[in-house]
């Protein structure tokens, strides 16, 4: 029975269209207070005093604390095993002491009976600050940021070959400045948590987890000095995820608090302007670039220096985007030579943590933009310069030599050059760049380019799976995995139903229960279907055997002769004349003569590997040369998944992480003024594409090269859209400009491109 | 803070409730009528994900305080089902995987009631231009706009050309 490979429909999807969904907002328990918070509107400043006093009089407010009421609990913690453990000392306390380093900062927090008189509560906190000059820029001369910490807490550098002797043999050197602007995830469904404590368990209920509950639960019970049998997560409909949602940060850690110090429930549901100014930002950073090549156009090594703006505290993901930034910016191209810096920055803005493609996003637009200038300087084609330096198939499996996170860069399979000839020949790339060049001629701004990149996922360590069936064969499989809405169950139920020879509909998959099982990896870094999916497969397996081992034993037939088609056991899989037995009945069997009411098997699957998949993306533009805005003809991802468990679900992470994309490119940022005043505060400053912006994105699910690094061989999906758009985005409008590597800075937005046209042309 | 008696006709049945003049229709309907299939995405009406019909027009629910709808009729997404069985959008939002996380897919159905409903051809440039009106994080709208073109095309309210 085949449904891997299937485009089935989503199990996920009846309460979400019908409206029953259990989102953050939707629960509620009785007796629950409100909780808002009070937030910095200085970018940094002394606290004097915090005035409270009006505020704990108005109707309905229960408690209002200060950084004084918790100042017991200790600042929250980088992820175990983030690297640069240096960043330590930057950490955020869950209310501000003293010092507030950026505008969104909790200051305080209002506890009232409902939202609305917990936000008039909120009004009249009124914070008296010293304002101190801050720091904004990121290339700013450096500093000291706090005492005793520099506005360069952390310096790291990753290297491989010998970049000194391949610029002294270098026929030309090539060099730039590029810059990613600041953006983040932005989920439509802002953060919210809501925490019970449970008076009859003895513990600590925290409602409307999301990503990650298993790694939260450990955090959380340490900070709050709770034993981890006290605390249960309990994840419920999540609005999106990106890598934002489902981190801790301080709002989660206080609804928490309250919950347990009040024994009473505590809700909270941020509005939109503190999610722009309170969650975590990402992408912003510098990159100073040189390439050595040859005549032809070959890279003889890279030399790199970047600078990323992690804003005024290290968060939960310490330095995960930078260290990802720093190894994957070689992508799909040889480089036998690399060397890169990466130098960590505080300012006094929203801290930063990954946002979906993190260090792939940017480092895939520095490294294209690279690529396109190097062309640009040697007088090539764009496109032949990516030919001459992409890996090829029988340079595969191909190792860099070096590591992120203790395991090494390793593409497991690919064919580059192969996958990138099917992108050329889906699109018609020739007679595309014919008609481009014609219509350049004819006066227009159009234009076209494809770039290539590499995608990581499928991260490990581990994950455990239990495959549960009770005596009417149904089957539930229970997961420390997560949901972001990217179709984890489906995918899940799927593997499960071809391993047990079942149909998918009828299988339930529990997630992001921390009381269902006891470890869990949750749902961040493109890794869900590979390692949830190995291990599920594994789980099934166990049933599977024990199913056809009964059967065996009624059927008086061998096991291997037996298989299990629709739910039916029988003779080579065949219903129809020989005997069979259902699936139901022979989980009846074994169950009869146990004491229990299912049969359950539990696996894990470990892998110390990570997947890297080939993908190329092509856009088409016009840019208009009165507004200098930019219109998005035509945008195709070509991605080489190796086997696609739904394919129809890949296509729906491809077209949506491009359009998150495309936001990058032209539209999203988050701008400060010069006081370090955030000036992207709500939807009408901060613009993510609607559907006006975007074309309908093409794909193009490659199944080409399976994954070596695990049974099932799956690759990634989720963050291979956004991963190329920034720089698809700026090499199509570089060959609209007739100049490919103009762009040096994204979102292009209308001012900066503007600045370009109004140079005059090299 | 004084309160107000209002009544809603909220997808056929009628809700007394009392509310603050502050109160924004969204929250109503979330809180004091128990229909949280509406969602607040931004509250200051650029995401759409609150979209309702107020007497068979597209609302943002956070933009209309609950005052200004008394005695009027909405309709939310959970009145959309019959009897649990999808009705056409939604099997085409289904079938078309034109949802992700769900969010705001409330809004995106309503307003595309709305379309649907209208009884007036819709050009594909017209239906891109209408679904701009709310956003969408995840799908990248293409599947969106897939899954109400092909209620139209069944509607026969496809518009032959330009």
């Amino acid at each position: 029975m085949t449904v891997i490979g299937e485009s089935v429909p989503r199990l996920e999807d009846r309460a979400l269209l019908t409206g029953i969904g259990r989102f953050a907002g939707d629960q509620n328990f009785e007796g629950q207070l409100h909780m808002r918070v009070v937030r910095a509107t200085v970018a940094h400043g002394r606290i004097l005093s915090i005035t409270t006093e009006d505020a704990a009089a108005m109707p309905g407010v229960f408690a209002i604390w200060t950084g004084a009421d918790v100042a017991d609990v200790p600042p929250i913690n980088l992820r175990p095993g983030s690297a640069l453990q240096d960043l330590e000392k930057c950490r955020q306390h869950i209310l501000a002491q003293e010092i507030v380093r950026y505008v969104g900062e909790p200051l305080a927090v209002v506890f009232a009976d409902d939202p609305y008189r917990a936000e008039d509560g909120a009004d009249l906190v009124w914070a008296e600050i010293e304002e101190l000059p801050p720091v904004v820029g990121l290339m700013d001369a450096l500093g000291e940021f706090a005492p005793g910490i520099s506005t360069e807490p952390a310096v790291f550098e990753k290297s491989y070959g010998d970049v000194d002797a391949a610029f002294a043999g270098a026929a030309h050197v090539i060099e730039c400045e590029l810059s990613v602007g600041r953006h983040a995830g932005v989920p439509l469904e802002t953060r919210g948590a809501l925490a019970v404590w449970n008076e009859a368990e003895d513990r600590l209920e925290f409602h409307a987890a999301a990503k990650i509950p298993h790694t939260n639960r450990i955090a959380l019970a340490d900070l709050l000095g709770l034993e981890l049998e006290q605390l249960h997560l309990f994840e419920g409909h999540v609005g999106g995820g990106f890598g934002v949602r489902g981190e801790l940060y301080p709002d989660e850690v206080l609804v928490n608090l309250a919950a347990m110090r009040f024994r009473r429930p505590v809700k909270w549901i941020e509005d939109r302007m503190e999610h722009l100014i309170a969650a975590n930002h990402s992408r912003e950073q510098t990159h100073r670039i040189r390439a050595a090549t040859d005549a032809e156009g070959l890279i003889l090594g890279l030399d790199d220096a970047f600078w990323f703006n992690q804003g005024a505290y290290a968060r939960t993901h310490g330095a995960t985007v930078p260290l990802i930034s720093a190894t994957m910016l070689p992508g799909p191209y040889k480089i036998p030579a690399y060397r890169t810096t990466g130098h960590i920055r505080l300012t006094n803005v929203t801290p930063a943590g990954t946002y979906r493609g993190p260090g792939r996003f940017e480092t895939t637009f520095v490294r294209e933009q690279l690529m396109d200038r190097i062309a640009a300087e040697l007088k090539l084609d764009p496109l032949a310069v990516r030919r001459t330096n992409l890996i090829t198939s029988d340079e595969m499996p191909y190792e860099r030599p070096f590591e992120i996170g203790g395991k090494p860069i390793f593409y497991d399979s690919g064919d580059y050059p192969k996958s990138l000839a099917r992108l050329l020949d889906y699109v018609g790339y020739d007679a595309l760049q014919v008609e481009m060049v014609a219509r350049r001629a004819a006066g227009e701004m159009a234009g076209a380019a494809v770039i290539c990149f590499v995608e990581r996922g499928g991260d490990g360590p581990f994950d455990d799976v239990r495959v549960e069936m009770d005596a009417g064969g149904t089957v539930e499989i229970i997961t420390g995995v997560a949901s972001v809405g990217q179709g984890v169950e489906t995918v899940i139920a799927q593997i499960c139903a071809e391993t047990l020879g079942m149909d998918y509909a009828g299988i339930t998959v529990t997630h992001g229960q921390t009381d269902r099982i006891a470890r869990g990896q949750g749902a961040r870094a493109s890794r869900v279907t590979v390692m949830t999916g190995n291990a599920t497969h594994k789980a099934a397996m166990g049933v599977r055997a024990m199913l056809l081992a009964k059967a065996a034993e009624l059927l008086q037939s061998p096991v291997k002769t037996l298989d299990i088609v629709d739910g039916v056991i029988g003779v080579g899989g065949m219903s129809g004349d020989g005997p069979s037995l259902t699936i139901a009945e022979a989980a009846a069997e074994i169950l009869r003569h146990r004491d229990a009411s299912r049969i359950a098997v539990e696996e894990t699957f470990e892998n110390d590997r990570a997947t890297y998949s080939f993908g190329a993306q092509l856009a088409a533009v016009t840019v208009d040369p009165l507004t200098a805005g930019v219109t998005v003809e035509r945008f195709v991802v070509a991605y080489d998944i190796g086997r696609a468990v739904n394919p129809m679900l890949v296509e729906g992470q491809l077209v949506g992480g491009a359009v998150q994309g495309i936001g990058g490119a032209l539209f999203e940022e988050f701008l400060y003024d010069e006081n370090g005043q955030p000036l992207s505060v709500t939807f009408a400053d901060y613009l993510m594409p609607t559907a006006a912006e975007v074309p309908d994105v093409e794909c193009l699910v490659l199944e080409e090269s399976p994954s070596t690094t695990n049974p099932l061989a799956l690759k990634s999906a989720g963050d291979a859209g956004v991963t190329g758009a920034g720089a698809a985005i700026a090499a199509a409008i570089g060959a609209a400009l007739g100049q490919p590597g103009a762009i040096t800075r994204l979102p292009v937005s209308p001012l900066r491109l503007r600045e370009i046209l109004r140079k005059p042309s090299q | 803070m004084a309160t107000t008696r209002i009544q809603l006709n909220v997808n056929g049945t009628e809700h007394a409730v009392e509310v603050e003049p502050r109160h924004s229709l969204v929250d109503t309907l979330r809180e004091a009528c128990g229909l949280t299939g509406s969602h607040i995405g931004c509250e200051h009406g650029v995401c759409g994900a609150c979209t309702i019909l107020v007497d068979d027009e597209p609302v943002r629910g956070c933009l209309m305080f609950s005052v200004q709808a008394d005695g009027k009729q909405i309709r939310t997404v959970e009145g959309l089902a019959n009897n649990g069985a999808f009705n056409a959008l939604q099997q085409a939002f289904h079938e078309q995987h034109a949802l992700q996380c769900g969010f705001c897919t409330p809004g995106m159905l309503m307003l595309a009631t709305w379309i649907v409903e209208r009884d007036t051809p819709v050009s594909d440039d017209q239906l891109r231009d209408l679904i701009a009106s709310n956003l969408c994080r995840c799908t990248g709208y293409r599947n969106i706009i897939r899954a109400i073109r092909a209620v139209l095309d069944q509607s026969g309210n496809a518009e032959a050309g330009p």
